[in-house]
């Protein structure tokens, strides 16, 4: 595998311009930034119905921002712990390292949890894909998509942190992890930053 | 190793910023500000959170330009289309609005 790992960097400019660290880095930037796209149609899909509809319930007054405020806080709190990771991985301490992407994902799913138990609590007193008590369908249609878009992306997260947690005990150099533990934290503060505009646009606004 | 002369900036105080931040997003709403004005401190507040995140947390300060430009490119994208979307949406209401029928209002929810 190295043999053709090597024969290939033989083939290919070993470094990119853009990101000399790795191809893989760009890759993600690549993948983030098609990623971003999807999202940014959901959110501006959203605001051009809501801007033209009659009807459209006050969200915050319907979702309530309790629970929603402590889950973004709770989302920040992961993505300090994920720079936190690769910063004892630069300093060569892969034990906390571990334990510091541990804490990320655990952080990951207690939010889908939360969000699971958000969205029982919001079905049963009404608000569905179909219609809903306050007004306008197509309230409940973007809630469920737009969070659930996301509830997918955090949930995806979590599985990838866990797989990296593997990498990272495996291999025995700290260093060796640290540009994959890296592409990771992106895919992560990625998801964090979607959240802070899912939370402003769908919950506050 | 590139790797190693990565700076790592001060992540806390970043965290910090994120949490006021977001206090002062829930602050706001219940400002006497009238609704548009809300709505643009809300957006200039999540555009600032979401930079800080970027710049910081995803290292985009330390990157090349190229790649803040990559970074860069959904945020346009979304931002034409919701000029694209609106004199459709617009030209929706406009029509479905004068007739005020409760009618009207009860199949548009089907």
């Amino acid at each position: 595998m190295s043999q053709v790992a090597s024969m290939h960097s033989a083939v290919e400019p070993a470094e990119t311009p853009l990101t000399p660290e790795s191809w893989g880095k760009l890759g993600m930037w690549i993948f983030l930034a098609g990623d971003a796209v999807g999202f940014g149609v959901l959110l501006a899909s959203y605001g051009a119905m809501r801007a033209t509809s009659a009807d459209w319930p006050n969200p915050y007054a319907v979702l309530g921002i309790n629970l929603t405020a402590f889950m973004t806080f709770l989302l920040i709190c992961s993505s300090v712990t994920m720079v936190k990771a690769l910063e004892w991985l630069s300093r060569g301490d892969r034990n906390k390292a571990r334990w510091f992407l541990f804490f990320t994902a655990l952080g990951g799913a207690i939010f889908v949890s939360l969000q699971a138990f958000e969205w029982t609590h919001l079905i049963e007193r009404g608000l569905h894909a179909s219609g809903n008590p306050w007004g306008a369908t197509l309230f409940g249609t973007s809630f469920f998509i737009v969070t659930g878009f996301h509830g997918l992306h955090v949930t995806a997260g979590v599985i990838y942190l866990l797989a990296i947690i593997r990498v990272v005990s495996r291999r025995p150099e700290a260093m060796a992890s640290y540009n994959i533990t890296e592409i990771t934290g992106l895919y992560w503060h990625f998801v964090d930053l979607v959240w802070i505009m899912v939370f402003t646009f769908l919950y506050l606004i | 190793m590139a790797d190693a002369g990565h700076k790592h900036p001060n992540y806390m105080a970043i965290f910090w910023w994120l949490a006021i931040l977001t206090v002062i997003e829930l602050a706001v709403i219940f400002t006497p500000l009238g609704k548009f004005t809300i709505g643009v401190l809300l957006c200039a507040l999540a555009v600032t959170k979401a930079a800080l995140v970027a710049m910081y947390f995803m290292h985009l300060r330390f990157e090349t330009r190229t790649l803040g430009l990559i970074a860069l490119t959904p945020l346009t994208i979304a931002t034409f289309l919701v000029f694209v979307l609106l004199p459709d949406g617009f030209a929706v209401a406009k029509k479905t609005d004068p007739s005020r029928k409760p009618a009207v209002t009860e199949s548009a929810k089907h």
